[in-house]
């Protein structure tokens, strides 16, 4: 790892490459994707959140005029009750293809039930309305408490609670129970002289990327397999088709299009598999898009929760002893981020005696997906909530109990780990010398609260290529698709090893064919290591044109040295020349020069964040507006400061929302009522301040720049500050999300 | 020799013993010898003779994709977390 030092290229901010291409509306999404002979799909959703499906007739549909074909669940290879290792995790393939295509059961209302493909997107439309299926309707279970009581409606008759190779002996919604232990819990809470324990409840919420899903699927009469899609993952898609499909993954090709955001929700698959189907039943291209109404009842929002926190401390402060239960709905299907949260939950502090357990716990609802830091928020929300009773009640400033807590190097998780060099303490101590944290905030209904988080980060496997022009610049090739400007600080870090500016460095993420393997851009991985990649890719290309230049000059390779970009002798000669003139002899030098790189780096450091809000409560609506908001957050070192903000700015509105607004509501049937972006209120530029980004670069030793991910521990905070906001404001704790009017004014007793 | 740090639902295999040495050179001979210390250990662990789906390996607190027989140092310290993944 270099010193955090000047760089020439890195902390500078360039025009992102792919920025003409949209603001001018060229970029191709995959909505706009074309093909001759295009059919289009459309996918009938149950109208039940629990029901057996007891028969399906398709004759009414296949009889419409315009209809080319309908596939079912039967029309999927059967699928084992097995562990399918999908690179990211391992996954059971029988619920990955029922949450496809529901085969016996339909678990949420919007379940995909059958597919139909037609000459146009009206008439699939109209065939879906023609399916004839026939339900036995059930008890719908609907909420985490509600799944977890013994007399509760089973959703699968297969699950009994695994909990680390034990298993229960009756079916059970509990799926899995996990345990973090640290230290002698007894004794850490009789230590204490101030003990606080809360319950929080947490709604279900979803990412809300702009942009629905979107597949279009081509096989080649040689049984080629071709998917345009928008994911954040091209290989991940790849390896779930040939799953689902059980189809030869050397058969498949994805190819990425632009995505307009994920989050986290476009990780899984929906929709890909169906077009996949539909254009193998019909033999033509097949285009399947979802509408707003789709994406919110059919695709994984993050889990609503239930948990509990108790923490002890002694009265100068320190905390003695912290303990929590996180129950959090999976959805339809197991696989909640209850792990996550709870190793989470309470990493910001080095505390001696810790108890976690997490149950992951299915319910009537879409399964969730990931959704930036899943379960951290969750966790944070409660935590750090209690974190500041504790600091109101030892009458100590909310920044100074967590710095007098704060986890630094050398520090063990409650779950095991050791922290390597982390900025926590950094984080902290800037907000403390933040303007806004020093500002009055004295007016009556005004609040100011703080609150911090942490998201450990991921590395997994990048690629990435660089050739070498003539005219000096290089074209880089990468398999990460760019959510949030990463095709430039990707080429920024290759820019920065050649010695040439960022402009000079042509970025391209390509398809699944033309790169190796790349995991998915997620776990806030893809500047960290596919960055790394860029920078070794370049380190190559590096050492080849040393070997042209010591060509050049007859010397050996060894007397070349490169610095800023230019190549020289130190053999006695005064022999240079820059990177850009070695780039036009390479012909006469022996060819092309190709510099590649697959890393899989396992350094990716821990994201810590604190934040500072300020709110208003308008006591008579309930109403909550953000006055001022400030984010301090350890970046590593950021390599493009405008999106390391871009980044903390959108983290911290969609951890807005959360906390205020956002919600899934459904009614007892299972219904989600406002599945809408007129009724799921996200907040718009028009309900918040400017958000102050605070980049603090506490470098990572893992990264040659120091970099960490910084795209998800940004959501991490914000419930759990604008809360204890709105108790400076008001005196009311509040304790279940969303923190909407209604509850604020049942908070104050007004309803 | 390598240090395991066992899973708290797991420690009702070891007596209690939240963190032991172990010997070995890899990932294999660690669990094989943790079995034979501690009988009931690897089944938890593992799924036949690879890592569980569902447990992720930590060595000296990193994320690893260590496969069953690769080397591990004598210093390292391992840990068995629930796998997981990012948005």
């Amino acid at each position: 790892m270099s010193e955090n030092k000047e760089y020439k290229v890195i902390g500078t901010r360039p025009i992102r490459h792919d920025g003409v291409d949209k603001v001018t509306g060229r970029a191709i999404y995959g909505a706009d994707f074309q093909i001759t002979g295009l059919l289009h799909g459309r996918v009938l959703r149950s109208p039940h959140a629990h029901a057996k499906i007891v028969s399906i007739d398709t004759s009414r549909a296949e009889a419409l005029p315009g209809v080319k074909g309908i596939v079912t669940a039967q029309d999927l290879p059967a699928a084992e009750d097995k562990m399918a290792d999908l690179g990211e995790g391992a996954v059971n393939l029988k619920y990955l293809c029922d949450n496809i295509l529901a085969s016996d059961k339909a678990l949420y209302k919007g379940h995909a039930i059958a597919a139909v493909a037609a000459t146009n997107p009206h008439i699939a439309g109209e065939a879906c309305t023609l399916l004839d299926v026939e339900y036995e309707v059930l008890p719908p279970v609907l909420e985490v408490r509600q799944a977890m009581e013994p007399d509760a409606p089973i959703l699968h008759d297969n699950i009994r609670t695994s909990s680390l190779g034990e298993t229960g002996e009756k079916p059970s919604n509990v799926a899995s129970h996990l345990q973090h232990k640290k230290g002698d819990i007894e004794k850490g809470f009789t230590e204490a002289d101030v003990v606080i324990e809360r319950e929080f409840v947490t709604g279900t919420v979803h990412q809300g990327y702009i942009e629905p899903h979107n597949a279009t699927a081509l096989y080649n009469p040689d049984g080629q397999l071709t998917v345009w899609c928008s994911t954040q993952g091209a290989f991940t898609v790849r390896e779930q088709l040939a799953e689902i499909l059980q189809y030869p993954i050397s058969k498949i090709k994805v190819v990425p299009l632009e995505i307009g955001g994920g989050f986290g929700g476009k990780i899984n698959v929906y929709i890909k598999p169906v077009a996949a189907l539909l254009a193998k039943k019909t033999g033509k291209p097949v285009k399947v898009l979802m509408n707003r109404a789709d994406v919110f009842e059919g695709t994984g929002p993050t889990p609503a929760s239930y948990l509990t926190i108790k923490i002890g401390a002694t009265n100068d402060g320190k905390i003695t002893a912290a303990q929590t239960s996180l129950a959090f709905e999976a959805g339809a299907y197991p696989g909640s981020p209850v792990g996550a949260g709870a190793m989470c939950v309470f990493a910001p502090y080095n505390i001696e005696n810790v108890l976690i357990d997490g149950y992951d716990v299915v319910v009537n609802k879409p399964k969730t997906a990931p959704y930036r830091a899943p379960g951290a928020t969750n966790a944070a929300f409660g935590t750090e909530t209690v974190i500041d009773e504790l600091a109101e009640t030892l009458n100590m400033d909310p920044l100074e109990i967590r710095l007098k807590n704060g986890a630094k190097e050398g520090d063990r998780r409650a779950d095991g780990p050791v922290f390597p060099r982390i900025g926590f303490i950094e984080t902290i101590e800037a907000a403390q010398e933040h303007p806004h944290y020093t500002s009055s905030n004295g007016k009556k209904h005004h609040g100011r609260g703080v609150a911090s988080g942490f998201w450990f980060n991921i590395g997994l496997e990048s690629s990435v290529t660089i050739s070498v022009n003539p005219d000096g610049t290089v074209n880089l090739v990468e398999g990460s698709t760019d959510i949030g400007g990463t095709r430039a600080s990707i080429a920024m870090q290759a820019a920065e090893v050649l010695g040439i500016p960022a402009e000079s460095v042509n970025p391209t993420v390509v398809d699944t064919n033309s790169i190796g393997y790349t995991a998915v851009t997620g776990g806030s991985r893809t500047t960290y290591a596919t960055g790394y990649a860029a920078y070794e890719a370049a380190q190559d290309v590096v050492k080849q044109m040393k070997a042209r230049a010591a060509k050049l000059w007859d010397v050996d390779e060894d007397n070349i040295q490169f610095a800023d970009g230019e190549f020289s002798s130190i053999n006695g000669k005064e022999e240079q020349i820059s990177f850009r003139d070695l780039s036009a002899k390479l012909s006469q030098t022996g060819g092309p020069v190709v510099g590649r790189a697959t890393m899989n780096p396992a350094g990716a450091g821990g994201a810590f964040a604190t934040h500072v809000v300020d709110v208003a409560v308008d006591e008579e609506t309930g109403k909550v507006e953000i006055l001022r908001y400030t984010a301090t957050q350890d970046a590593g070192k950021a390599i493009h400061p405008s999106y390391v903000e871009g980044q903390i700015q959108g983290g911290v509105v969609q951890g807005i929302g959360w906390a205020l607004n956002e919600e899934y509501i459904y009614n007892d049937e299972g219904e989600m009522t406002n599945a809408s972006f007129l009724d799921y209120r996200m907040p718009t530029c028009l309900d918040l301040p400017m958000i102050d980004a605070v980049i603090v670069e506490v470098p990572n030793p893992g990264h040659p720049y120091g970099v960490r991910g910084v795209g998800e521990v940004p959501i991490v905070p914000p419930p759990a500050a604008i809360a204890n906001a709105i108790y400076d404001a008001i005196g009311v704790r509040m304790t279940e999300l969303p923190m909407s009017p209604d509850r604020i004014l049942k908070a104050l007793g007004k309803i | 020799m390598p240090t395991v740090a066992i899973p708290s639902l797991m420690r009702n295999l070891t007596d209690g013993e939240d963190i032991v040495s172990v010997k070995g050179n890899t990932l294999r001979e660690i669990i094989n010898n943790l079995e034979n210390r501690y009988p009931g250990t690897k089944e938890k662990l593992c799924d036949g003779d690879r890592i569980h789906p569902s447990v992720n390996v930590y060595i000296n607190g990193v994320l690893t994709r260590t496969a069953m027989h690769d080397h591990v140092d004598e210093d390292a310290e391992l840990h068995f977390l629930p796998a997981i993944s990012g948005g």
